[in-house]
């Protein structure tokens, strides 16, 4: 991200300090990460000490310091998923997919993450790819969840 | 939308709107809810809109609403005013709505709901029994209303709480109106609501601060996030009458970060009010000024904490301190600062509007007025269901839930999230409200009911929670910390086979140590999943501990999975759906398991059709 960007998303709060975690949150949802020169510059524009910036990027789950893969594989593992099985699933795609979860792939195509609860319990056991919603899966639908593309799946067992 | 300057034009608006509105005009409401979105709900609403402007005589809105609360059957289409509801409807159905319902007034069979329990088709809304048993005085106008619009909510009479209370209530007034109403905390404590808001207005230190919790961060709870996407004026007429009762000039909501709906309707509802003239100086011409900051959260479970809370909205970590000093008296930036949960905000209008005497006949003693719940887990119909405080666990999961699907037993129900316990069969006549869930070892909390049948495993929920908040706890006390992950590494043990005699009385030891010296409510409650299954439900325990057994098959490393060669016909759909490639057998065979292969997913336990596969 270029520094001109992140001023605009700055200024957009009006150089908030109390909006730093939006702040933060925009930049994530752009980068899919935060890097270490543009938490540097917000914390010279926010005047904030890294350390502080440093502290709460690790603190709150939506933000990540290492790069994250070209898809986002997220298991909702709220508890209304758990009773109908989603910790199979997640399983299943860290042993697919062999990353455990919070890690990238090698090749940085896929990030595994976990989500609380995104509130849509009808749908458990939930799996978003990439905003995509995947509802009742179970563990042998996990290859076909992870690609349009059945045959990059079935490759990396 | 021009400013309303005061409440004379806020009545002739309305009065504007109801004869604008076309009495033939026939209302096609689909559900835009975040279940029926992610069933294509969004597809099937630009499809109708298609037919309809193909459709030159047809007569007809479409409406984009928020959440009508029947996750189960989405996506839903609701046909007004005749009230015809459309379940599990697909973009193709939509020529046929159009055609058939809309023009020819006849009703398509395929797509009535079917009752699971009676197996009746039944086409109107309010004839279902998952409706019919509700009382949505909070909820109900999600279906009838676009949230976008706030027209559409001045129309369903929005904003005349706020115009009574500015026209002739003192804040004095609207806080004993609220008092008398019997209103208690919708985000888990129950606590008086218009004790919390005296108390606000009396701490000494200007200004003061009103704040919506939605950091909505229970997992299997989703009803904050409904009423925000559904009806978010609602949530912020609640907070503007605060505010006044209180004497506040700023609010803020904290909304949490994976609901990007909620924050989008809340945002054009703030800009709407703003221009309108809800929000800003001298609302309505009364002189009280307000308005509105939004933060967001950033994925902390201990966030939706309210001295967590604030420490998030100045942009620190969302730790708890020690509330020795409440919050109403020093919150943000050490001000005054009242926090209330999205739904108790929703009811004030309510209240306002209806009066406290209308508003404390609902519900029981202690717990007045209704409660939204969201019904999940083993349940036929997953929903939000809104119900009067004080009907019973049994009411809300078989005449509204329509009970446990497949045939299974019912186990427990699970309410109040991770502080909150499970119930057992035994306490299915328990009457629901704040007190009484509390004596029975669970409680309230945000709302969330999880069903759970006879293929639950309870000392496995019990480790699911605390594994929940071994990652959420905040850290800065050490009872949550480190008395969570060591209880989840008994639990754990337990779980695997390992457990040993004495685990439970540890657990309980441990448990009461927590609760005594946790620094928040999170941390403090934190130890109820684990006690409550062990008062209900001992004998799960004995059985991993002392057989080596999880009764309910879930713990992987106490089962094992392998196929009858006497039932086994060798259809070969097992082995077809084997991820792991453990199974193996010819065509009309019987097949086989390979134990070193086997990664226990139990797949082919629920894809067999002729019960050949055992689990022990």
């Amino acid at each position: 991200m270029k520094k001109a960007e992140v001023d605009k998303i700055i200024n957009s709060y009006g150089a908030d300090r109390s909006q730093v975690i939006a702040i933060l949150n925009e930049v994530q949802d752009e980068e899919r990460y935060l890097p270490e020169e543009t938490l540097k510059h917000i914390s010279e524009r926010l005047k904030l000490p890294l350390a502080q910036l440093y502290s709460i990027s690790t603190f709150y789950r939506a933000f990540s310091l290492v790069p994250k893969g070209k898809h986002q594989c997220t298991v909702c593992m709220g508890t209304a998923c758990h009773v109908r099985g989603s910790e199979r699933v997640l399983s299943e795609l860290e042993r697919v997919l062999k990353v455990k979860s919070g890690e990238t792939t090698k090749d940085r195509e896929f990030s595994l993450d976990t989500v609380n609860c995104v509130g849509a319990c009808a749908l458990g056991p939930l799996v978003i790819v990439d905003g995509e919603y995947h509802g009742g899966a179970s563990p042998n639908q996990v290859a076909s969840i992870l690609g349009k593309d059945k045959s990059t799946a079935k490759a990396k067992k | 939308m021009k400013k309303i300057n005061n409440y004379q034009e806020l009545e002739q608006h309305r009065q504007q709107l109801k004869k604008e509105t076309d009495p033939s005009l026939v209302y096609i409401s689909v559900c835009g809810g975040s279940g029926c979105l992610a069933f294509g709900g969004e597809k099937v609403a630009a499809a109708l809109e298609k037919e309809i402007k193909k459709a030159s005589s047809v007569k007809a809105q479409l409406k984009l609403t928020g959440c009508h609360g029947f996750c189960e059957k989405g996506p839903l289409v609701v046909i007004r005013p005749q009230g015809i509801l459309y379940a599990k409807v697909k973009p193709e159905d939509a020529a046929e709505i159009v055609s058939e319902t809309i023009v020819n007034q006849r009703i398509i069979e395929r797509l009535v709901y079917k009752d699971p329990v009676s197996k009746q088709r039944i086409v109107k809304e309010e004839d279902i029994p998952f409706y019919k048993n509700q009382k949505r005085i909070i909820f109900g106008s999600n279906g009838f209303i676009d949230p976008t619009s706030i027209d559409d909510y001045i129309g369903i009479d929005g904003y005349s709480a706020l115009a009574k209370v500015l026209k002739g209530m003192k804040p004095e007034q609207v806080i004993s109106e609220v008092e008398k109403a019997g209103l208690r905390g919708r985000g888990g404590g129950g606590f008086p609501t218009a004790l919390k808001w005296k108390t606000c207005r009396n701490a000494p230190g200007e200004p003061k601060y009103v704040i919506i919790n939605a950091d909505e961060g229970d997992p299997g709870a989703y009803m904050d996030r409904s009423v925000l996407e559904g009806n978010p004026h609602s949530v912020l007429e609640g907070l503007i009458i605060g505010a006044f009762a209180i004497g506040s000039s700023q609010g803020f909501i904290y909304i949490r970060h994976e609901y990007p709906l909620a924050l989008r309707n809340f945002r054009t509802a703030l800009d709407q009010a703003r221009k309108a003239g809800f929000l800003g100086k001298n609302i309505l011409g009364s002189g009280f000024s307000f308005d509105v900051q939004v933060n967001q959260g950033g994925g902390a479970f201990v966030c939706g904490e309210s001295s967590a809370l604030m420490a998030s909205i100045e942009g620190k970590l969302g730790e708890p301190r020690a509330k020795y000093v409440h919050t109403v008296e020093r919150g943000i930036w050490d001000k005054p600062s009242n926090l209330n949960n999205v739904e108790t905000w929703a009811n004030v209008p309510l209240i306002i509007n209806k009066g406290a005497d209308w508003y404390a006949k609902i519900g029981t003693e202690g717990s007045k007025g209704t409660k939204i719940f969201s019904l999940v887990g083993k349940i036929n119909n997953t929903g939000l269901v809104e119900v009067p405080m004080g009907v019973t666990l049994k009411h809300i999961v078989f005449d509204i839930g329509g009970g446990i699907p497949n045939k299974k037993k019912f186990k427990a129900v699970q309410t109040g999230g991770p502080s909150g316990g499970c119930l057992p069969e035994s306490l299915l006549d328990l009457q629901v409200d704040f007190d009484r869930l509390t004596d029975a070892g669970s409680m309230m909390g945000s709302g969330g009911m999880i069903v759970m049948d006879e293929d639950t495993c309870m000392v496995d929920v019990a480790r699911y929670f605390l594994n929940f908040l071994k990652d959420e706890s905040c850290g800065k006390c050490t009872p949550c910390r480190e008395g969570i992950r060591q209880m989840l590494a008994i639990l754990n043990r337990i779980t695997e086979g390992k457990g040993q005699e004495g685990d439970v009385e540890q657990l309980e030891e441990m448990s009461g140590g927590i609760m005594d010296a946790a620094l928040c409510a999170l941390g403090g409650t934190s130890p109820n999943p684990v006690m409550s299954t062990i008062k209900y439900f001992r004998n799960e325990y004995n059985a991993h501990i002392r057989d080596h057994k999880c009764p309910a098959g879930v713990c992987k490393a106490l089962v094992t999975y392998s196929i009858d060669p006497q039932k086994c016909i060798g259809c070969g759909v097992c082995l077809r759906n084997c991820s792991s490639g453990a199974i193996k057998g010819a065509k009309k065979k019987p097949h086989k398991i390979d134990p070193k292969k086997c990664i226990k997913c139990g797949i082919c336990y629920e894809v067999c059709k002729f019960a050949s596969v055992k689990r022990s």
